[in-house]
């Protein structure tokens, strides 16, 4: 759809949007409605939609298949390591309170926020690969 | 040490499920394959460690976050599964050293790094869905082993594992959704997730509709995950078509831990008076089971493809762990227990022997194995061996399950169902006779005239698994009584 000038100009408005838009939900998510999930989801609409616009060849040099695989990979392991750094600070494992050791609060804070990112990378990043999967598809 | 022993639990779990994305990471076949070896035996170890802390000490509760249960989520284990967490991880270790040679003969180069991390979090799963004391965790682990099941099926070669793995993705989300409105029904009545907690909070509302419907959703759902005959549709194809490994993993684990989690929620939650004395869901499993046994083992004895043979000998020894359950009686549920480990075994080791013939001759269909027997004599000794176990032989693992499911028949003076069971072992010397007549009085011809003895990577996994069947068949003491200690745990159930 690179031939369509209106979409690809509203599209280069919008797309900076809905990352920021996604990056508020994510680390909002503290305090209002939102987290990893949803802001993975909206990321990763943001790269679909450019995909969708300027093709996925182009798409894939912004976002290329070999690192969305580590990213998808690294989400899964911060979130996990967040867990297991709950256990070397002395508490069980997700236990974020025992990230600080001298404010409980402000270490829950931070485990929550570290997990919640985690989960946001992983889903940005499975949602995009799994569009690139589907739209590589050869046509029958 | 002391801090490894203190968090044993969760490591069970963390793990595997660490090291599966950092088999992408490593992304180099060998050593990734290295890895996940590495990752495994430590597993097999902390259940071990699990179980000699159980023995010594009674049950462990591991609080994850530091929240107290019934509000935080409770690891908990006790000895029925302490027992089921050494048969899954002992499963995955071995099969797992089978993994490399025969994953290159039937997977794509760039599949293999994949593969690792899909089997270890399919692994996660099921180790995850046997340690965890919350039942909402429970559906989350079944979901993280389904899924990667999926994948790991349709990774075969042949273009019928995509459907196969569709079908069972169809009949395993079904499940799931049945098993998540039980829970979620059950929520509604108690406030809790927690399965101890649940299991008190549930005493006084028991006679509600609400709760029968939570009963109903759980039992056709569960009964669905563990293939119990007539919702063993996506079995054959499944274990049929995905790569031999995968099918001697899952064919091995999956549906024991279902069968575990069905323990876990009948006599556990919902208590034995309930289900049994109330519902009288025996009258329900043990017809059910029987006539899986029969028309499971009967359409094994017509199967051409060896893989759907034992596919179909699987769904037949499910019906006898399902009435093994509906007896109601320690003997009972020993019986399951004890055949649980028994036939991942047995049935772990023909897998693996059938794995060794795909290796050579690319198939399994039995008109092209004519004398087989003559020029892959260790693999088919192996087959051999499984095949006596999967009848009942004495002196092999399957002659123990049989033994106590018969005593357990008798003591509860159902004497027609001690002598169904027997004669449904007539039907496996019937399949099985099928194969040794094929392999070993016929001249070799065909694909079977140059074919050449699999290598020793192959069949030292075998024969760990042939030898383990021999060497638990001739003493039972060890598996026999962790499966009582765990059948007079299940029987207590989990509220005081």
């Amino acid at each position: 759809m690179s031939d369509q000038p209106i979409l690809r100009v509203i599209a280069k408005m919008f797309i900076p949007f809905l990352m920021l838009f996604a990056l508020y939900v994510q680390f909002h998510g503290d305090f209002g409605p939102g987290g990893g999930f949803q802001a993975g989801v909206i990321f990763a609409a943001a790269l679909v939609l450019y995909a969708l616009i300027f093709g996925t060849e182009q798409a894939k040099r912004v976002a290329h298949p070999q690192a969305l695989q580590l990213l998808v990979a690294f989400g899964v392991l911060l979130y996990a390591g967040t867990g297991v750094a709950g256990i070397l600070m002395g508490g069980n494992f997700l236990d974020y309170g025992a990230l600080d050791h001298h404010d409980p609060v402000h270490g829950q804070h931070l485990g929550i926020l570290l997990v919640e990112l985690g989960v946001g990378i992983t889903v940005t990043t499975v949602m995009t690969s799994t569009f690139f999967i589907f739209s590589a598809r050869k046509k029958p | 040490m002391e801090l490894i022993n203190q968090h044993l639990p969760i490591l069970q779990i963390v793990v595997p499920l660490i090291a599966a994305p950092l088999c992408i990471i490593l992304r180099r076949r060998q050593l990734v394959w290295v890895f996940a070896v590495v990752v495994t035996w430590a597993c097999l170890a902390m259940a071990g460690g699990l179980m000699l802390q159980v023995l010594s000490q009674g049950p462990i509760s591991y609080h994850l976050g530091g929240w107290e249960p019934p509000w935080g989520i409770e690891y908990r284990v006790d000895a029925v599964n302490a027992f089921i967490l050494i048969l899954v991880s002992l499963i995955g270790a071995v099969v797992l050293l089978y993994a490399p040679a025969s994953i290159e003969a039937e997977l794509p180069e760039a599949r293999a790094s994949l593969f690792y991390t899909a089997y270890l979090l399919c692994f996660t799963g099921l180790l995850g869905m046997t340690i965890t004391g919350d039942a909402f965790n429970v559906f989350v682990f079944l979901e993280v082993s389904s899924l990667s099941t999926y994948a790991l099926i349709a990774m075969g070669t042949d273009r019928r594992a995509l459907a196969a793995s569709f079908q069972y993705l169809i009949m395993g989300t079904i499940g799931a959704t049945f098993f998540v409105i039980g829970i979620g029904l059950l929520y509604m009545m108690t406030g809790t997730l927690n399965m101890a907690d649940m299991a008190i909070r549930l005493q006084p509302v028991l006679a509600t509709r609400t709760v029968l419907a939570a009963f109903a959703f759980l039992t056709v759902g569960l009964s669905l995950k563990l293939a119990l005959f007539p919702l063993h549709l996506w079995l054959p194809n499944a274990y049929a078509y995905a790569p031999s490994v995968v099918t001697s993993f899952i064919a091995a684990t999956a549906t024991k831990v279902s069968v575990y989690v069905f323990l876990r929620f009948f006599y556990g939650i919902f208590g034995r008076e309930y289900a049994f004395d109330t519902l009288h869901l025996e009258y329900f499993l043990v017809p059910l089971g029987l006539l899986g046994v029969f028309v499971a083992s009967t359409v094994a004895v017509f199967q051409s493809n060896l893989k759907r043979l034992l596919a179909y000998s699987s769904i037949a020894q499910v019906g006898y762990m399902v009435v093994g359950i509906g007896l109601v009686s320690v003997t009972g549920l020993t019986a399951t227990l004890v055949h649980l480990f028994n036939h991942a075994v047995m049935k772990g080791a023909l897998f693996l022997a059938l794995g060794c013939i795909v290796m050579r001759l690319g198939t399994v269909e039995l008109g092209e194995l004519r004398g087989i027997g003559k020029r892959m004599p260790v693999t088919m000794a192996a087959f051999v061996f499984g095949g006596l176990s999967l009848i009942g032989v004495p002196l092999t693992v399957g002659f123990i399950s049989k033994w106590y499911l018969v005593s357990a028949a008798l003591e509860r003076g159902w004497w027609p169902v001690a002598v169904l069971v027997l004669l449904g072992s007539l039907l496996a010397v019937a399949y099985i006779w099928k194969v040794v007549e094929t392999a070993y009085f016929h001249e070799p011809e065909g694909k079977t005239a140059d074919a050449t003895e699999a290598p020793l990577t192959l069949l030292l996994p075998t024969w760990i698994l042939i030898g383990a069947t021999l060497y638990f068949g001739a003493t039972a003491t060890f598996t026999a009584g962790l499966a009582r200690a765990g059948a007079e745990a299940l029987m207590g159930g989990l509220a005081p």
